[in-house]
């Protein structure tokens, strides 16, 4: 692995330990916010730990990030093969209204039907996340080059390896920029879950707007800023291990 | 080896292919050439099936292409195309090894022939392996891409203006690099092209096609003494008497030539000079250095110092060259002869103007 690669990973490792050392130390929290607060009579949340509520949040958008790439990476290039070429305008119409329904509208829908909690939350978040995932896939495998894939198709590769080896490989990293956009919307989008019961660090900061009690909101809104900056930073280093350029490379 | 039988192909209502019949031998270059949009480029793919055609068939030693597994049928034809299509995420000698991956070589096997072929197509494994397509300039992108397309050691060859996309210099290299891998290796080949200079010195056969139909199939000497009728005729212009100067090999109008050492006293130059406008010089190993003549020699006080210094590179030919070049060095330096060398620049002889002309006089008066 290249020297650079090598200290952005070691770069990341830090900020990943910072992270968990700052979220598990309650007390620091609370003396900093007792301090910025005086007059709240609680300046922490008492439902759960913040160790506990960024482990569900990270539950909830890993499980629908997860579901969004598990389906939004094969629908892409099911649409640009011949075989789902048909099915190309109605794929990305109907993601770009998944993305333009508002989630919290999502749930208001999905909660009769599944009930309160993680499901919902999943489900709203899963279609929230499809769109960048999708429309980059096909974003990306429609700009490989039309003559490599004649040489490919020319050499003698069969179609399962030409997309394997070579309009994958060169689509990874505009696949990859997708995921990282949807990922980081879903980090910031996972709060409404609280509204439902869902937990995660949308539970302090709805507490907080009900009660108004602006301690509670920071203490949710600075860890969730500070998760989507670590997540953004860890999907980035996976596109550069993808990043095929040579400059990259050497 | 290549038997295309009555092939047509359609696009829509449009005929792209009209029942087109051709025939390429074992080991032959056969090149296609025509205007824009005359089925060339969809011909080579019915090849390799990349395009099925309409009607006919196409016969790769004897059996029906229709019939072979279309995978199976492109690893045993290479193929290079103009913009040769590297894959940017892939070494120079992954590239190479493609097909023999598909194939299942094993590695040794695979490494060795990466090696050997980047040797053949005059790049230094050493430095070129390991590089990227985006690390290429677009001569070097070209040898890998045909590197790549005779990796496997297919029989045939399929090429589509694979010279096209680079400067002329750089063109004329790689074209004369690939007649003399060709003449090696002997591959039977189709080349699709449009320059009709390329046509005349790569092939063995060239086939003219206008409008999807093949207008003329013979030799590149035949097509232009004989031009089969005006649309040939005016395709192989009004300079053919010049164009087939490229096909004839200096070889028969070597002359030996007097050649004298630096070391020379000037009356010994002199008497070499007689009648003649000028002498070359050579050093004592015969590598070529330049020549005096009676201006030069008239002004100064030794041999040495009177010589006119030639570029060897800019000057001389060797002796592969055609007449055609032969020519234009001539005019081009302003020469009525010009010096003859082998590959270790050693003077072997010269080339006359009088000579050229008389040849050129003879094709004229055979041809048509």
């Amino acid at each position: 692995m290249p020297k650079a690669q090598m200290r952005r990973w070691l770069l990341l490792a830090i900020l990943v330990v910072a992270f968990t050392v700052l979220i598990s130390r309650m007390e620091l929290w609370e003396a900093t916010l007792r301090f910025l607060f005086p007059q709240e009579s609680r300046v922490l949340h008492p439902r759960a730990s913040l160790l506990v509520l960024v482990g569900e949040h990270i539950r909830l958008v890993a499980i629908s990030s997860g579901l969004s790439i598990l389906c939004g990476i094969p629908l892409g290039i099911w649409v640009t093969r011949p075989g789902g070429r048909n099915f190309l305008p109605i794929v990305t119409d109907l993601t770009s209204f998944g993305q333009t329904f508002p989630p919290v509208a999502v749930l208001a829908l999905a909660v009769p039907m599944l009930g309160f909690g993680l499901l919902p939350t999943v489900f709203a978040l899963f279609l929230y996340g499809l769109l960048p995932i999708v429309r980059n896939t096909i974003a990306g495998l429609s700009a490989v080059p039309a003559d490599v894939l004649e040489a490919a198709a020319g050499m003698g590769m069969g179609r399962a390896r030409r997309l394997l080896r070579v309009e994958i490989p060169l689509a990874a990293t505009v696949i990859l920029a997708g995921v990282r956009i949807s990922v980081i919307i879903n980090i910031g989008t996972a709060m409404i879950g609280a509204v439902i019961g869902a937990g995660g660090l949308g539970s302090p900061i709805i507490a907080g707007l009900v009660q108004d009690n602006l301690a509670y909101i920071i203490e949710g809104a600075l860890p969730a800023a500070l998760l989507a900056v670590l997540a953004d930073q860890l999907l980035a280093n996976i596109e550069r291990v993808f990043a095929y350029s040579a400059e990259t490379l050497t | 080896m290549i038997r295309l039988e009555q092939v047509t192909r359609y696009y829509g209502n449009t005929i792209a292919v009209n029942e087109l019949s051709l025939e390429v031998s074992q080991g032959e270059v056969c090149v296609l050439i025509g205007p824009s949009g005359c089925g060339k480029t969809t011909t080579l793919r019915m090849v390799n099936r990349l395009i099925e055609p309409t009607a006919g068939h196409i016969f790769i030693n004897g059996q029906d292409n229709s019939q072979i597994k279309p995978e199976r049928l492109r690893q045993s034809i290479g193929y290079a195309i103009q913009s040769v299509g590297l894959f940017p995420h892939m070494t120079v000698a992954a590239n190479i090894a493609t097909v023999p991956e598909l194939l299942h070589w094993e590695k040794s096997r695979i490494a060795s022939r990466i090696e050997e072929l980047l040797i053949l197509v005059g790049l230094n494994p050493a430095e070129y392996a390991r590089k990227y397509p985006n690390q290429l300039s677009g001569g070097e992108a070209q040898r890998v891409g045909v590197a790549r397309a005779l990796a496997a050691d297919p029989p045939i060859l399929l090429m589509d203006e694979p010279f096209g996309a680079v400067d002329p210099l750089t063109r004329e290299r790689l074209q004369s690099q690939f007649a003399r891998i060709q003449q090696k290796l002997k591959k039977t080949t189709i080349l699709v092209t449009h320059d009709l200079d390329e046509a005349i010195r790569l092939a063995d056969r060239i086939a003219i096609m206008a409008s999807g139909k093949l207008v003329q199939y013979d030799t590149p000497e035949t097509i232009l003494s004989r031009p089969a009728n005006k649309f040939v005729h005016d395709f192989v212009g009004t300079d053919r008497a010049l164009k087939r100067l490229s096909r004839i090999s200096i070889q028969s109008v070597i002359k030996p030539s007097p050649a004298i050492v630096m070391d020379v006293s000037i009356e010994e130059a002199v008497s070499v000079i007689g009648s003649r406008p000028s002498v070359w010089v050579v050093a004592d190993d015969g590598r070529f250095i330049g020549w005096v003549d009676m201006t030069s020699l008239s002004a100064a006080t030794s041999v040495r110092e009177a010589i006119v210094p030639g570029d060897v590179d800019e000057i001389a030919i060797t002796a592969s060259a055609t007449l055609r070049e032969a020519l234009s060095r001539m005019l081009g330096q302003g020469l009525r002869n010009i010096p003859v060398v082998d590959e270790k620049k050693h003077f072997i002889g010269e080339v006359t103007l009088s000579d050229v002309e008389a040849v050129t006089a003879e094709t004229a008066e055979t041809g048509a």
